[in-house]
């Protein structure tokens, strides 16, 4: 039988967007993490960190206007936001790892019940693979949320007991926000808090592969 | 005063001599010294172990050095996705690779440009990061040592500089280049633009002048991709 409709990449975003407080200083990672910036709530005002050494990041660059010294941390050319500084990659990195920022939002491949968390390499990858500035990220970071879809493309669970990926950085992931589901990782385990729209916490558990706490009835994901 | 401003970029790189270590400044494709990295290019040196975020944009940035068999060995971060040249030489084992968490290399440097011989961190606890260092527990946290990082050049890239050696930096181009600054044995800069002395305002100099030994103006060149 196929599965129910899971949300999309863009949906798992739109869900996660209500995650970040107003005024909050937040890095967002690349992939789905970097498309939350499209979908914050009106009245909420929240300042982006760049690794590369900007605070106060504003939307894309519009074609034409792009300057290439004003890129994030994906190369992407972006704008300013009135209010903007801009810092040397240490001190970029010292408000990450030293606590500064609220909140940081990284992609995953794997992410335990403990919360430990593999996103940077692919066991039997060809390459040299590359860290960036996620293990910083995670390490230091006050609250560290992970998007990412619930299972790969072959349908293996992706929040799993133990991560057989390699890992970024142990026991740093407070929240995981997927295609199928919101889980808070807790002392005590995974704390199912949201299904997908049309998903019971049996299914949702059904493709996880680490055991999901359920407390008294899940409410469906809200997205605004 | 000792004259900091070199008559053309072969000048600047004159003495760089076979088997240095070269810090490179720049993240994506901004604040890269691409004119100073053709000139190490035309003088040739060989076996540089080179410290950079990453390792190149297909001909540009730190791909030239690839690609002309000049590095042996690379410290970065993040190599990148258009780093074809040093994949290539990586793949064939010609050039060796030492990969580091973006913020400790960050660190490492800045704590060589400190005087300290290294610090304990809880980046990269368990992961392969940590494969070989020490580890121990403070404060209850687990963490690893980390090592200084030191360069015998630095090669950055400024918007301005004075005689002096005084720096700026435009929006994100600044990146890595002041912390190289502070790490290496001699700094050489390249720069937009030299302005007389006392032309930037003493509280809007970013790398002050104590860090940079060489200058050179060039017009910046910039890679695509």
């Amino acid at each position: 039988m196929p599965d129910k409709p899971r949300l999309t990449r863009e949906q798992i975003a739109q869900r996660a967007a209500l995650e970040l407080p107003d005024g909050a200083c937040v890095n967002l990672g690349w992939g789905i993490p970097n498309l939350i910036a499209d979908y914050l709530p009106k009245g909420v005002t929240v300042h982006f960190h760049s690794e590369n050494g900007i605070l106060g990041m504003g939307p894309r660059a519009k074609p034409g206007e792009e300057d290439g010294d004003l890129v994030d941390a994906m190369k992407v050319s972006v704008t300013l936001m009135p209010g903007a500084s801009f810092f040397h990659q240490a001190d970029a990195h010292l408000m990450s790892r030293g606590g500064h920022l609220d909140l940081a939002v990284l992609g995953g491949f794997q992410v335990s019940e403990k919360g430990d968390l593999a996103n940077w390499k692919v066991p039997g990858a060809k390459g040299s693979g590359g860290i960036g500035g996620a293990m910083d990220i995670a390490a230091g970071t006050k609250k560290l949320m992970v998007c990412m879809e619930h299972t790969t493309r072959e349908g293996a669970p992706k929040i799993v007991k133990e991560c057989t990926y390699p890992l970024t950085c142990l026991a740093c992931v407070k929240i995981i926000v997927t295609d199928l589901a919101v889980i808070d990782v807790l002392p005590e385990g995974l704390i199912l808090r949201e299904t997908a729209p049309g998903w019971t916490a049996e299914e949702v558990q059904r493709h996880t592969g680490a055991r999901l706490i359920v407390r008294g009835r899940v409410p469906e994901m809200r997205f605004a | 005063m000792k004259q900091k401003i070199q008559p053309n970029l072969d000048a600047a790189v004159a003495d760089i001599s076979d088997g240095a270590t070269i810090m490179f400044g720049g993240f994506g494709g901004a604040g890269f010294p691409n004119n100073l990295i053709q000139a190490l290019a035309r003088k040739g040196t060989k076996n540089i172990s080179a410290i950079s975020n990453n390792c190149g944009t297909k001909e540009g940035e730190l791909g030239l050095l690839f690609k002309n068999k000049q590095i042996k060995h690379v410290i970065a971060s993040f190599p990148g996705p258009h780093s074809f040249f040093f994949q290539e030489l990586f793949a064939k084992g010609e050039v060796t690779l030492e990969l580091v968490p973006q913020g400790i290399l960050c660190e490492r440097m800045r704590a060589a440009a400190a005087g300290l011989l290294g610090f304990y961190t809880t980046v990269g606890v368990g992961t392969e990061v940590a494969n070989g260092k020490e580890e121990r527990v403070l404060d209850g946290k687990r963490c690893i040592l980390e090592k200084a990082l030191h360069a015998d050049y630095a090669l950055i890239k400024s918007q301005k500089a004075d005689a002096l050696g005084n720096l700026t930096y435009r929006l994100g181009a600044r990146n890595f280049n002041p912390i190289m600054a502070m790490a290496a044995e001699t700094t050489i800069v390249e720069t937009e633009e030299i302005v007389p002395v006392g032309a930037i305002e003493p509280e809007y100099v970013i790398t002050p002048a104590i860090f940079v030994h060489r200058i050179v103006q060039a017009k910046g060149l910039r890679y695509a991709g």
